[in-house]
């Protein structure tokens, strides 16, 4: 019997931007989808090799193990003073943090605020799933009004603690800031615009047009207390309609850019 | 080169520029702001970094980005600084890149005052940030001093993968006295092989300090403390004057050091035998020098510009083989020279034994009395 001859074309493999190192991340979690869109866009942008990637302290504190580029670990919230530092040294290399809610609307807020400001040319990921993840479920600035965390056992009493922040719609008023979306992760057709969205937020910096963010809605089924399903609904149902997806802020050189 | 006259904080910053900083990030504060400043003008001109940042946290933490770049990297502040960056020291200790912070200290504690002092010898040679670990202190007395420490400061946390600090006061920051400028050294070409430059052609550079495991954390530890034995070894700096025959020692750093070099030289024209011990390096201290000496001589005299922080250390050198007496000023007070010569004199008609505590309890009631006196 002849064989029919079939071309094999690879349609999905492991980018060499991760490492093989297994991730400590929960079942259901979106950080692992979150790393591997960022790891795609540095492949297909060829920047593995000149990347500089700045770790926070949360869930995402040993995000340097998953990926295969250069890593610091900065403190909790200095990210972006840190990624500033390393940007304005070596100004050839792409500069990226990696960062959550706790760790970027909370006690990092001037920092990420700052940086905007001065337009710095950094790239910046955020991840905000509404909870301090890696300490074990605590009120973040992002908590949804009633959401009830460890430390907001009744449920979040805007009273008391205040409203979420929405940090894209903050940091789009800034004059420096060149890109600012919020995207999500809780489906295919989002995870692919979020794609979209991170790969355009490196372009700016490649084209030296300053300060990107990117904001992901992400899950916790974990620290919810909820199924990975339950959690990706919750997304869609309670966090886009506090957090409506957008794109806050694409200046005019930005929005040339093809992507 | 020929000596100029220079401005403290300008030559310090000079200095550094000239040693191969590549990136400079400060934030405002009295009496350390000319150093920013002159940092401003200066690295724009030579296409190298500069950025006042929105806080001393965020300032230290860009320091911190700098040092792990491999870039020479420092700032310059004074002791309000140093405790909003103490965060970041201990993360730069931690992870083991060099960095330099030049520290114009200022009178405290708390917002204090912008009047020169000593007051932050604890901070600075004690630590301030958490977890084990031990940073070089440098403490010039000169404005030539403070330069020639500047350059030594990057060499040595180089060498050492360290934090060097250099404490000065707000009289040597704001002084003009003649001084020589080293040479332009080259900036380094290629980055240090532990730096993050970009993972191409090999692994990638992990720069952290996070162990979570604690028998990673005790071997980092231990890697730690096995380079601070090395620089107790090799580092320890000191001045001494006159001290050859002297029975009376005063030992003193920085600008007080140098009031009591004056009160010395009148108080040996009077015939008495006196000399000053100046430590360069408050950490690692001069212990073994100081024990020594304190094996030649009949009594010490610490003066500091503070309520007797380094006396702690004197005191434990000495190890009670002689009576030690101490005389300071607080709050951003320098003290006159005429007034150490008053306390050498005392001290040299003093045989009492001075009990364990008692120094301090003796000084303040001369202190009183003095400031009573409306000295």
């Amino acid at each position: 019997m002849a064989m029919e001859k079939v071309e094999l074309n690879v349609v999905y493999e492991r980018p060499e931007s991760l490492t093989t190192t297994t991730t400590h991340y929960c079942p259901g979690c979106t950080h692992g989808t979150a790393h591997r869109l960022v790891a795609e866009v540095l492949d297909e942008m060829g920047i593995r090799e000149k990347a500089i990637g700045v770790a926070p302290v949360g869930c995402s504190v040993f995000a340097y193990d998953y990926f295969n580029h250069d890593f610091v670990e900065a403190a909790h919230g200095r990210a972006p003073a840190m990624a500033t530092g390393i940007k304005r040294v070596r100004p050839e290399n792409t500069v990226y943090t990696y960062q959550g809610d706790g760790d970027l609307a909370s006690i990092g807020m001037a920092e990420i605020i700052h940086a905007a400001i001065r337009g710095e040319n950094i790239t910046v990921i955020f991840i905000n799933n509404a909870i301090y993840g890696m300490t074990g479920g605590q009120m973040a600035p992002t908590t949804l009004p009633g959401m009830k965390t460890t430390s907001s056992p009744l449920g979040r009493d805007v009273e008391v603690s205040g409203y979420p922040i929405r940090m894209a719609e903050m940091l789009s008023t800034i004059d420096g800031a060149s890109y600012v979306v919020r995207q999500s992760l809780h489906d295919a057709a989002h995870i692919r615009k979020s794609k979209k969205a991170i790969r355009r937020a490196f372009e700016v910096q490649e084209h030296g047009l300053g300060f990107a963010i990117v904001e992901l809605l992400s899950s916790c089924p974990t620290n919810w207390g909820i199924t990975p399903a339950e959690a990706l609904h919750f997304v869609r149902d309670k966090m886009v309609p506090y957090f409506p997806l957008d794109d806050y802020k694409v200046i005019p050189e930005v929005a040339k850019l093809k992507v | 080169m020929a000596k100029e006259l220079l401005k403290g904080n300008e030559a310090f910053a000079e200095a550094a520029v000239r040693a191969g900083v590549e990136g400079f990030f400060g934030y405002p504060i009295t009496p350390a702001s000319e150093f920013l400043e002159y940092m401003a003008k200066r690295m724009p001109a030579l296409g190298r970094a500069f950025l006042q940042a929105e806080s001393e946290i965020a300032a230290i933490h860009m320091v911190y980005g700098a040092a792990c770049a491999g870039k020479r990297t420092l700032t310059a502040t004074s002791g309000p600084g140093v405790s909003l960056m103490s965060e970041a020291l201990s993360y730069i200790a931690g992870t083991e890149v060099p960095a330099v912070v030049v520290n114009v200290m200022r009178g405290g504690p708390g917002l204090g005052n912008i009047a020169p002092s000593q007051s932050d010898y604890n901070q600075m040679v004690k630590g301030g940030g958490h977890g084990d670990y031990y940073p070089i202190v440098l403490a010039p007395a000169t404005v030539q001093e403070a330069i020639d420490y500047i350059t030594l400061a990057f060499d040595l946390a180089d060498k050492y993968l360290s934090l060097v600090y250099i404490v000065v006061d707000g009289n040597l920051g704001q002084m003009m006295e003649p001084a020589e400028l080293p040479p332009m050294r080259e900036l380094r070409k290629v980055p240090p092989e532990w730096a993050v430059s970009g993972a191409k052609d090999r692994d990638p550079n992990i720069l952290t300090s996070i162990y979570i495991d604690p028998p990673d954390e005790e071997v980092t530890n231990i890697r730690l403390l096995k380079r601070w034995l090395e620089v107790e070894k090799n580092e320890i700096r000191y001045k001494e004057y006159e001290l050859d025959d002297a029975d009376i020692a005063v030992i003193s750093f920085g600008v007080a050091g140098r009031v009591c070099l004056s009160a010395v030289k009148t108080a040996r024209e009077e015939g008495v035998k006196v000399g000053l011990f100046r430590p360069i390096t408050l950490a690692p201290f001069p212990r073994q020098a100081i024990e020594d000496l304190s094996k030649r001589v009949k009594r010490i005299l610490v003066v500091e510009m503070n309520s007797g922080m380094m006396l702690q250390d004197v005191k434990q050198a000495v190890a009670g083989r002689v009576p030690i007496e101490y005389y300071g000023r607080m709050g951003g007070v320098t003290p006159f020279p005429e007034e150490v010569l008053d306390e050498i004199r005392r001290v040299n008609e003093n045989d009492e034994e001075i009990p364990d505590g008692m120094e301090r309890v003796q000084w303040l009631e001369r202190l009183e009395e003095r400031i009573a006196r409306g000295e």
